[in-house]
C-alpha cells in the first residue's frame, strides 16, 4: 500500500471560506485531489487521457442536452427532427456534428486509455477495483453509444437496433421474452425508440457517477507511472497543479484540434451513408455495420458459428478484462521492463486492430477464417500467454526510484546532479 | 536630507515574461470561452423554420359582415379582426380619453380611413385569458376569468386588466385585404 501523505493541506483564508469549509469541505477536497495531489514526475501524455475523457463526457452531455431541445423521439418524426436541427436550428449542424463525432472521439480516447493500462500494468494490485470500475464505465459507454445511434432513425439505426436486440434471443429459455421487453413490442418500433431516448439521456449521468468512484479509487494508491514502481519519496512526485493541469490542458487542446478536424472537414466520414436514408423495416441494407468502435467485438460475434456462442464470446471479450489483475502473474507492472511480454503485447495490439478491420468486412471466405484465428488469439493472450509469461519471463532490472529513472543514474557526473532539478511537491 | 520630505515608496518590478503569458493566456481563454458559448446560446433562438412560420399573414376582409369578430393567429398569438358597426365606432369616439385607465383616443387605435376595422391581440392584458366578444357593459369584450371589461376600441374600462388590448402591426394591402405582421405599429 502506498498511502502518500499530502504535503500541503488547504487552509481557508477568508472568513466566508472558513464558514463554508467547516460545513461542506468541498474546496479542501478539490485542493487535495486536484491541486496538491502528488503525481509521479515521469508521467507521459498517455496519462492525460483520463482528463480528456472527462472533458468528452461533459461535452457529450452538453451538446446532447441542447440537441434534446429539438429532437423528437417518435418514429414518425425523429429523422425529420434531426434534419430540422441540421438545417433550421441556429448552429444545429454544429451541435449534431459535435455530438456524433464526439462519440467517436470519446472512444478514441478510451481505447488509448485502456491500452495504456494494459501496457503499464495499471490494472495490477492495488488498482484492481479502479480497473473494474473502468470496465463498467466502458460497458455503459457502449450501451449509451448504441442507443444514441438508434435515435436518428435512419436505416443503420433501425437495423443495428434490430440485430443487436435480437442477440438477446440467444439467451436460453427467457431470450424471446427479454427481447420483446426490450422492444416494447413485436419488433423494433416507436416504443423502442422512445425508451432508447430516455435511457440514452439517463446513462451518461450514471457514467458520471461511476467516473467519480473511478477517480476516488485512483486517489487511494495514486497514479501508476511508466516504470511501474511506486512513489518512494517526495522527489519522485510533483504536485498535480501546475504540472499535470498544464499537461492535461495541452493534451486536451491537441485532442480538440484533432476532434475539430473531423467535425469541420470530415463530419460524416466515420458514419455510414445509409443512415441518411429514413428507416425502412421492409429493406435491410446490404452490409449492416456498427460504428467503428464496435467493430472488433462485432468481428468476434460473427466469428463463432453458433448464435449463443457468438454472443457469449463477444461479451466475454470484454468481461475477461475484469480478471486481468489475476490472469497477469508477473511481479513486474510495466511492460517497459518486460522484454518478452512486450512482443506479445504488440501482437495483441495488432490482433485487436485486425479484428476491427475484419468487423467491417462481409462475413465471407478468408475474412471469416482470419476473424476466427484472431478471436482465438485474443482469448489465448488473456488465458494462456499472460498467466504463463509471468512465471517464465526474466524481466529487466527496475530503476531504484522514479527520480532515478527520470534523471538517469548519476555516476560519471554527466547531466544534472540528482535532486538539483526543480523542487517538486513541497511547493505551497 | 531631501529623502525625509518624501514618502517611502517601493519601485514597481518590471513586467516579466510570465506576466505577459498569464495575460495572453487569460485573453485567449476568454475569447475561446465566448466562442464556445455563443453557438449554444444562439441555438436557443427561434430557428429558421420558426422564423419563416412567423411571416405576416393575409386576412380577407370581404366575407366579414359588420358586427362580426374574426379570430386569426399570427406567430402563435390570437388576433381579433373586428368589423365595427357605425354605433360601435361612435361609442368608441364618445369618450373622455383622460378618464381612461390607459388613455388612448380611438383614432390612435385604427388606421386612417379604416375606422371600421379594429385589429387587436386577443388575450386579456390581466393574465392572458381570451375575452368574450360583444359582451360587458360597453359591448366590446368581457373577460370571464377575473371580470375585465373592454370597450369597442379594445380599451380597458373595468376589472383588473392594466392596459388596453395591444395592437399588432398591420397594413392594408387593399380595401378587402389586410396583412397582419407587417407595417408600422398603429399605437
Amino acid at each position: 500500500m502506498n498511502e502518500y501523505h499530502h504535503p500541503t493541506a488547504y487552509v481557508p483564508k477568508s472568513s466566508f471560506a472558513k464558514w463554508f469549509e467547516s460545513r461542506l469541505p468541498v474546496i479542501g477536497l478539490i485542493h487535495s485531489s486536484f491541486v496538491a495531489f502528488p503525481v509521479p514526475r515521469n508521467l507521459t501524455y498517455f496519462w492525460t487521457f483520463g482528463a480528456v475523457l472527462t472533458f468528452m463526457l461533459v461535452a457529450q452531455i452538453v451538446t446532447g442536452v441542447f440537441l434534446a431541445m429539438y429532437y423528437t423521439p417518435n418514429a414518425d418524426m425523429a429523422f425529420q427532427s434531426v434534419e430540422h436541427i441540421m438545417r433550421d436550428v441556429n448552429y444545429g449542424w454544429l451541435l449534431r456534428y459535435l455530438h456524433a463525432n464526439g462519440a467517436s472521439m470519446f472512444f478514441v480516447a478510451v481505447y488509448i486509455h485502456i491500452f495504456r493500462n494494459f501496457y503499464y500494468g495499471s490494472y495490477k494490485a492495488p488498482r484492481e477495483i479502479l480497473f473494474i470500475l473502468g470496465v463498467i464505465i466502458f460497458l455503459l459507454m457502449m450501451a449509451t453509444a448504441f442507443m444514441g445511434y438508434v435515435l436518428p432513425w435512419g436505416q443503420m439505426s433501425y437495423w443495428g437496433a434490430t440485430v443487436i436486440t435480437n442477440l438477446f434471443s440467444a439467451i436460453p429459455l427467457v431470450g424471446d421474452t427479454v427481447v420483446s421487453f426490450l422492444w416494447g413490442g413485436y419488433s423494433v418500433g416507436n416504443p423502442t425508440l422512445n425508451r432508447f431516448f430516455s435511457l440514452h439521456f439517463l446513462l451518461p449521468f450514471m457514467i458520471f457517477g461511476v467516473v467519480i468512484l473511478h477517480v476516488w479509487a485512483l486517489h487511494v494508491p495514486g497514479n501508476n507511472n511508466p516504470t511501474g514502481i511506486p512513489i518512494k519519496s517526495g522527489k519522485d512526485a510533483v504536485p498535480f497543479h501546475p504540472y499535470m493541469t498544464v499537461k492535461d490542458g495541452f493534451s486536451l487542446v491537441t485532442f480538440l484540434i484533432f476532434f475539430a478536424w473531423w467535425v469541420f472537414y470530415l463530419p460524416n466520414y466515420l458514419g455510414h451513408a445509409d443512415n441518411y436514408i429514413p428507416a425502412n423495416p421492409a429493406v435491410t441494407p446490404s452490409h449492416i455495420v456498427p460504428e467503428w468502435y464496435f467493430l472488433p467485438f462485432y468481428a468476434i460475434l460473427r466469428a463463432i458459428p453458433d448464435k449463443l456462442g457468438g454472443v457469449v464470446a463477444m461479451v466475454s471479450a470484454i468481461l475477461i478484462w475484469c480478471f486481468l489483475p489475476w490472469l497477469d502473474t508477473s511481479r513486474i507492472r510495466s511492460t517497459a521492463y518486460r522484454p518478452l511480454y512486450k512482443q506479445f503485447f504488440w501482437v495483441f495490439f495488432v490482433v485487436c486492430v485486425l479484428l476491427g478491420w475484419l468487423g467491417s468486412k462481409p462475413a465471407e471466405g478468408g475474412y471469416v477464417i482470419a476473424a476466427r484465428i484472431c478471436t482465438a488469439y485474443y482469448f489465448l493472450h488473456f488465458l494462456i500467454i499472460l498467466p504463463v509469461l509471468g512465471f517464465i519471463e526474466r524481466p529487466l532490472p527496475l530503476p531504484s526510484s522514479i527520480l532515478d529513472s527520470v534523471m538517469g543514474v548519476q555516476k560519471s557526473g554527466a547531466g544534472m546532479p540528482a535532486g538539483a532539478a526543480a523542487e517538486p511537491s513541497t511547493k505551497g | 536630507m531631501l529623502e525625509s520630505l518624501v514618502a517611502d515608496t517601493a519601485t514597481v518590478a518590471e513586467p516579466t515574461r510570465r506576466d505577459f503569458l498569464y495575460i495572453a493566456t487569460g485573453a485567449a481563454a476568454a475569447i475561446g470561452g465566448a466562442s464556445l458559448v455563443w453557438p449554444f446560446v444562439s441555438s436557443m433562438a427561434p430557428d429558421a423554420a420558426t422564423v419563416a412560420a412567423g411571416a405576416p399573414i393575409e386576412v380577407d376582409l370581404a366575407p366579414i359582415p359588420a358586427g362580426q369578430i374574426v379570430k386569426v393567429f399570427w406567430r402563435g398569438k390570437l388576433v381579433f379582426v373586428r368589423h365595427r358597426t357605425e354605433d360601435e365606432i361612435k361609442a368608441a369616439d364618445d369618450v373622455n380619453v383622460a378618464s381612461l385607465r390607459d388613455p388612448q383616443p380611438d383614432s390612435a387605435r385604427v388606421k386612417p380611413g379604416k375606422a371600421e376595422w379594429l385589429i387587436v391581440y386577443g388575450n386579456c392584458t390581466h393574465l392572458g385569458c381570451v375575452p368574450l366578444g360583444q359582451q360587458g357593459e360597453y359591448k366590446g369584450w368581457f373577460c370571464p376569468c377575473h371580470g375585465s371589461i373592454f370597450d369597442t376600441s379594445g380599451r380597458v374600462r373595468g376589472g383588473p386588466a392594466p392596459i388596453n388590448l395591444p395592437i399588432p402591426p398591420y397594413t392594408f394591402v387593399s380595401d378587402t385585404t389586410v396583412r397582419i405582421g407587417e407595417g408600422a405599429a398603429t399605437a
